[in-house]
């Protein structure tokens, strides 16, 4: 099933299929820090009120809006 | 043999000033990068009589065009002509950090890798194969501790090999027939213009794949532009058609395949990943419930540390300044000379280094939230409040916070955010927050005005102005000098360390020091032109109505009169608070003549003031210019006189704007 990363439960994790859409230097920058097709991307936990997501990615942690996460799509 | 000269390169968080730190010891010093607002930190340390410069550059995580911190990491490789780059790896995370270092190849970079944090790995249960990794990459790879004297002989040793022995690291990448096919063809196209051969074509042919603003700008001034530019569109037209993605993400996929495969000789890890220290810790820290009410524990901790155990050593300071001022007039006796020292001079430097004691427990303490990797979670836990009600980043919210004890190091603390236009409207907003030098001017005025069941109120009235007005201000900023562009949120959170001592007080007392200089050279000139200003013509009162400042206050008090304090004194102490905010009780007790602060001063100012014009006052000294202390640090923080000055004026406009408003309200509700 295709979600986008907003979408997912806690804990869950899925395989990134697409991004497109949202601020193209957001992108870029995402893509260097290892948001490629194929990654493997975990919702590891929601903040406190709500927002941001933090996920983790190659191994590590990052925080992201969902405002932004919205744009990235996982094959869970 | 020559001088050495090297490079520290690595993503954030990954240990790269620890192990400068280490290297260079005391023997170093920060500056800028030309013409940049980046931070340059740079030193040397000798081995085999050999003196080595040792560059810190920015943490990065890709190398393209979009940062100025990535541009200023690229231009280094490119230009100068150092003889290593020493690439800092997180050994715990290796997939990711390799993902710089195998962009530092394609720009055929002399790499020396230092592994670090290998402990670490070990813990996760990560067997690394060192040998094997420097084999498949063809670039020499040192097990390190930066924190450490573990590998560091090893790493010497390594980095004065590589500099005799340099090597071209652009042709150890493959990624791919497909991909390689491509390159070659438009490197070819590129190599035609021998102008361009300073660089590996292989990178600039990945580079023009990749949009890259700056190398697309060289290429305009190609003779072979047309050619190169042809070929470019043809190639990505290519990638497009058969995978279905723009050339970019293509080449981030095949860098990424590139280390996949490294990895899968290089790296072992346990069949389930163990829980790790931080996994732990943050089950407690960014939790749901205890997340919020963890953060503001810590924020009041740090803030009755800042304020509270620097109080006593403030006061030394203070009466040592006084006793040193006595010392001063007892010994030159009464005259012109006397008085420059001691008010001008004497209580200048002392005005500001009273704010040493905060400034140095503040910069521990921020040093060792950062360096922990705690900072990170805060501005996590804060985003959604502060996006929200502020449209800025997580990381502004501590600033603010200190801003209620002393701006001044509330504006240093904007260090820590990434975004420029975040940090300057965190730093313009800082001043409204109320902060403890306003409190002697609250507590003159209420004690004179207000029953005392009233004052607490009074006063608490005024730190909720001071944030809604941040807010508003925040707002139209937002709207009117920047472009109204939220920054996105993405943060990495680092695993949590234990600070090096080393780390935090070199940090500490590097920042310490750079507040004294430059804020006290500032302060220092104000506080001259002001004791010149009371003091002239000659023969006057020290600042009474006849001297050069009382001459000004007597000429802009109509300017306040719309406001209700028309009178020439207020205007004059609105004047003297500008060199900080509670020279205005001192300035009143003075003009009024009353030698001792108290109930004299109140008798006296009930010819001027009202209870409301009372009121509009003091909302007229939370809001408007913060002192020149905090003008100096905005000054040093920004590199110019522009945001200080806009400052100046945001804040005049403000203060002036919100008094009259209140003043309005207050005479239409019938106080008066």
């Amino acid at each position: 099933m295709i979600k986008t990363l907003n979408e997912l439960k806690t804990g869950e994790e899925g395989t990134l299929v697409s991004y497109q859409g949202g601020d193209v230097e957001l992108r870029r920058h995402l893509l260097g820090m290892g948001f490629v097709k194929g990654a493997t991307i975990k919702l590891e936990k929601v903040a406190p009120l709500g927002d941001p997501l933090e996920l983790k990615v190659k191994g590590y942690a990052v925080c992201l809006r969902k405002e932004e996460a919205k744009f990235i799509k996982v094959e869970v | 043999m020559a001088n050495l000269k090297i490079g520290l390169a690595g993503n954030p968080n990954v240990g790269k000033t620890t192990l400068f730190n280490n290297l260079t010891g005391l023997n170093q010093h920060v500056g800028n990068w030309p013409g940049k607002t980046v931070e340059k930190a740079e030193g040397h340390y000798n081995y085999n009589n050999n003196r080595v410069d040792v560059i810190d550059l920015p943490g990065n995580y890709a190398l393209s065009a979009h940062s100025i911190e990535e541009i200023v990491s690229r231009d280094f490789i490119v230009d100068e002509d150092s003889d290593v780059i020493v690439n800092i790896i997180d050994a715990s995370n290796l997939e990711r950090n390799l993902y710089l270092t195998v962009q530092m190849m394609e720009l055929g970079a002399n790499l020396v890798v230092a592994l670090n944090m290998n402990k670490f790995a070990q813990d996760k249960g990560y067997t690394i194969d060192a040998k094997k990794l420097s084999d498949l990459l063809g670039v020499p790879v040192v097990e390190i501790e930066a924190n450490s004297k573990i590998g560091k002989d090893q790493l010497l040793k390594t980095i004065e090999e590589a500099a005799k022995n340099p090597v071209n690291t652009v042709n150890r990448l493959s990624y791919g027939p497909e991909l390689f096919d491509h390159l070659n063809e438009l490197q070819t196209a590129i190599e035609e213009d021998k102008n361009l051969g300073d660089v590996p074509s292989r990178w600039i042919a990945i580079k023009l794949l990749e949009d890259d603003e700056i190398i697309l700008d060289r290429i305009e001034d190609s003779s072979k532009r047309n050619n190169i530019l042809n070929t470019t569109e043809k190639v990505k037209k290519h990638f497009k058609d058969i995978y279905n993605e723009s050339s970019e993400e293509v080449i981030a996929n095949a860098r990424y395949a590139y280390i996949e495969g490294l990895l899968k000789e290089v790296l072992t890890k346990p069949a389930t990943e163990k829980k790790t220290l931080t996994d732990k810790i943050d089950s407690i820290v960014t939790n749901r419930l205890l997340g919020f009410p963890i953060f503001l524990i810590i924020m009041y901790l740090m803030f009755q540390i800042t304020f509270t155990v620097a109080a006593p050593f403030q006061d030394m300071i203070d009466e040592g300044f006084g006793i040193l001022g006595e010392m001063v007039a007892a010994a030159l006796g009464d005259g012109m000379l006397t008085s420059f020292i001691v008010d001008g001079i004497i209580g200048g430097v002392g005005g500001v280094l009273v704010f040493l004691p905060q400034i140095i427990l503040l910069f521990l303490i921020i040093s060792f939230l950062e360096d922990s990797g705690y900072l990170a979670r805060a501005a996590f836990v804060m985003d959604k409040v502060m996006h929200s009600l502020v449209g800025l980043h997580g990381k502004a919210f501590i600033p603010m916070i200190l801003g209620f004890g002393c701006g001044i190091p509330g504006i240093m603390a904007t260090r820590t955010m990434e975004n420029e236009k975040d940090r300057l409207i965190t730093m313009l907003i800082v001043p409204f927050m109320s902060c403890t030098a306003r409190m002697p001017v609250y507590l003159l005025l209420v004690g004179a005005f207000f029953a005392a069941a009233d004052q607490t109120n009074v006063i608490f009235s005024l730190y909720v102005l001071g944030i809604v007005v941040a807010i508003i201000v925040a707002f139209i900023l937002r709207k009117t000098l920047f472009d109204d562009m939220d920054a996105p949120f993405v943060m990495e959170l680092p695993d949590y360390k234990l600070p090096t001592l080393r780390g935090i007080l070199m940090h500490t007392a590097e920042k310490s020091w750079g507040f004294v200089r430059k804020a006290g050279t500032i302060i220092l000139a104000a506080a001259i032109i002001v004791w010149i200003l009371s003091s002239f013509p000659a023969g006057v009162e020290y600042g009474s109505q006849e001297s050069a400042i009382g001459m000004i206050g007597t000429a802009v008090a109509p300017v306040f009169a719309p406001l209700g304090f028309g009178s020439w004194q207020p205007a004059v102490a609105l004047i003297f608070g500008l060199v900080a905010k509670e020279v205005v009780v001192g300035t009143f007790s003075s003009l009024f003549g009353v030698a001792e602060e108290g109930a004299g001063i109140a008798a006296a100012m009930h010819g001027i003031f009202t209870p409301l014009t009372a009121y509009v006052f003091m909302v007229f000294v939370l809001l408007y210019i913060p002192c020149f202390a905090a003008l100096g640090t905005i000054k040093q923080e920004t590199g110019g006189w522009k945001w200080p000055l806009i400052m100046s004026v945001t804040t005049l406009i403000t203060a002036y704007v919100v008094a009259f408003i209140v003043y309005m309200v207050g005479l239409a509700l019938g106080f008066g």
